[in-house]
């Protein structure tokens, strides 16, 4: 009996009737109330990996707990909420009844739901907005509102696959810092794809580095930066060395020439 | 508001302009197009045939707008209930098919070939079925409207239901929701822009299908009775024809305008993605 919140051993998964490995050989254990990053080029498989622990795709090999169960359970008990790089908010309802989607299909009651509709509300900073639809508000503010629809029946895990990808600089680093005090009010487990190496070292515990084709885990970074993070915490020389460490684990380390990785980093 | 009632007047202008234009020439130069000729009996001026509504029907008789407004109410009633039936039984077909694949590529082809007969064909057979069973002959007609209803909205049932975002069936799938919820929760929601296109296409239709059902179940209190009566006379009088086909396409447009409102106030959508 495990106590990790996901722990994922020999985790494969070969998409074309097994010509194209997206993963292989993953073995992680994320610890209750971690803030996980899985990092890596385009084509690692790291929202293959984040589907896999969903049970939105079924591993081709290997064995994933989520919370002590199978996969399978874990997204039948409601043990995590996702969001996707777009907000996939439906149109046709309001800010509230976004938000109250996954309590209608859990089969909550309507004063229950509204209670907490009205927390999640706070707890985003969207108060003022409840009313309006999706296309009334900016790509940060709808964004806003899938976190609060994925925390919205208080599941143990987030699963989140480049939520600040299409969002500028200015608000994807102010969700960075909204999304960490929401992380540590409740006291959820965090797995966050991302492709920023800044985003991963600011936000992480621990960084997991990832491979192309085959997807494979490289190397895991502990980011020990102190908690709590402030904007200051970009500004640290120890957040450099971390983005550097980072930067450097990606490109493969040393294995390659100094100009080629100046090349690169243009 | 002010802009588009502009709009509506200039087109109705132009449209005079051009009806009355074509005459005038056509008068005045003789034209002939093979046994065509411009007359007062081929092409009335649109303010005689206006101008018929507000004379007797017959000698002594109610005035023509009055028997072409009880016409188009009991018209509109056969319309009505054809739509609405109609409407219902394609969604219903179109949930049925969009989940089985099976059902889809057996019945799709039998579905398509059911709209290649002409309704001149079906619109009999209906009054005899129907009426041997004592239907009242109204609804045999409400029946043949909902022949020509159901197939777009089936049609489009198939390919709004399938527009949902792969994300958020993916979201749907995160909560562990049943295919009902998915149904009723995002699919349907999700198709109401192409549900709206058919329900367009079909309020006109189901109109066209209640008049023309109307002639062969010999039912005089509708449109089509009154145009088939109107055609009888219309060597005496052009003008009472054409006002009751005038009559006949403002009640077309009516149950189109019902549709578009009833759309305005059911799908929010992005103004981007309003069909």
């Amino acid at each position: 009996m495990s106590a990790a919140a996901v722990s994922l051993r020999k985790v494969g998964k070969t998409f074309a009737r097994g010509e194209v490995t997206a993963v292989e050989e993953i073995d992680l254990d994320v610890q209750p109330g971690e803030f996980i990053s899985l990092i890596g080029p385009s084509g690692c498989g790291k929202s293959t990996l984040l589907r896999i622990v969903g049970d939105l795709i079924q591993p081709s090999s290997g064995e994933v707990v989520v919370n002590g169960k199978s996969a399978n359970q874990a997204r039948r008990d409601g043990d995590y909420g996702i969001v996707f790089q777009d907000a996939v908010l439906y149109d046709w309802r309001t800010v509230t009844r976004n938000i109250a989607l996954p309590l209608e299909m859990a089969g909550w009651d309507r004063s229950k739901r509204d209670a907490r509709v009205k927390e999640m509300v706070e707890l985003v900073e969207l108060t003022g907005f409840e009313k309006r639809h999706p296309w009334e508000l900016s790509g940060g503010m709808q964004q806003r509102v899938a976190i609060a629809r994925a925390l919205s029946f208080s599941p143990a895990l987030l699963l989140m696959d480049e939520p600040f990808g299409a969002l500028d600089e200015m608000t994807r680093e102010r969700l960075n810092g909204e999304l960490l005090r929401i992380w540590a009010e409740t006291g959820c487990t965090v797995l966050f794809v991302t492709h920023s190496i800044a985003e991963a070292v600011f936000l992480s515990t621990r960084v997991v580095v990832m491979s192309p084709r085959p997807g494979r885990i490289t190397e895991i970074i502990p980011i020990d930066l102190p908690q709590p993070r402030t904007y200051e915490t970009r500004e640290e020389p120890r957040f450099f060395e971390l983005v550097t460490q980072l930067r450097e684990a990606l490109h493969g380390g040393s294995e390659r020439e100094p100009s080629l990785r100046a090349a690169e980093a243009e | 508001m002010l802009r588009k009632g502009g709009t509506l007047l200039a087109v109705l202008a132009v449209l005079w302009g051009l009806w009355e234009g074509f005459k005038w020439l056509g008068e005045a130069t003789e034209l002939r197009l093979g046994t065509f000729t411009v007359t007062d009996l081929t092409m009335p001026h649109l303010h005689d045939i206006v101008g018929q509504l507000f004379e007797p029907s017959r000698t002594n008789g109610p005035l023509l707008i009055e028997v072409l407004w009880d016409a188009a109410l009991f018209t509109a009633k056969e319309a009505a209930v054809g739509f609405v039936l109609g409407a219902a039984i394609g969604f219903a077909i179109g949930v049925v098919l969009h989940h089985s694949r099976l059902l889809q590529r057996g019945l799709l082809p039998y579905i398509v070939a059911s709209q290649t007969i002409p309704i001149l064909a079906i619109a009999p057979m209906v009054v005899v079925w129907t009426g041997s069973r004592g239907t009242p002959a109204w609804l045999s007609v409400a029946i043949i409207a909902a022949y020509l209803t159901f197939f777009p909205v089936t049609i489009n049932t198939l390919r709004g239901l399938d527009s949902a975002d792969p994300r958020a069936l993916e979201l749907m799938r995160s909560y562990a929701a049943g295919k009902w919820s998915v149904l009723w929760k995002l699919k349907v929601p999700a198709s109401l822009p192409y549900l709206f296109v058919a329900f367009k296409i079909s309020a006109t239709a189901s109109v066209v299908g209640a008049i023309v059902g109307e002639l062969p179940s010999s039912i005089q209190d509708g449109l089509g009775g009154a145009i088939l009566n109107f055609n009888q006379y219309y060597l005496s009088s052009p003008p009472s024809l054409w006002a009751t086909n005038l009559i006949a396409a403002l009640l077309g447009i009516s149950f189109f305008a019902i549709v578009a409102i009833v759309e305005h106030f059911v799908v929010r959508r992005a103004p981007e993605h309003v069909a």
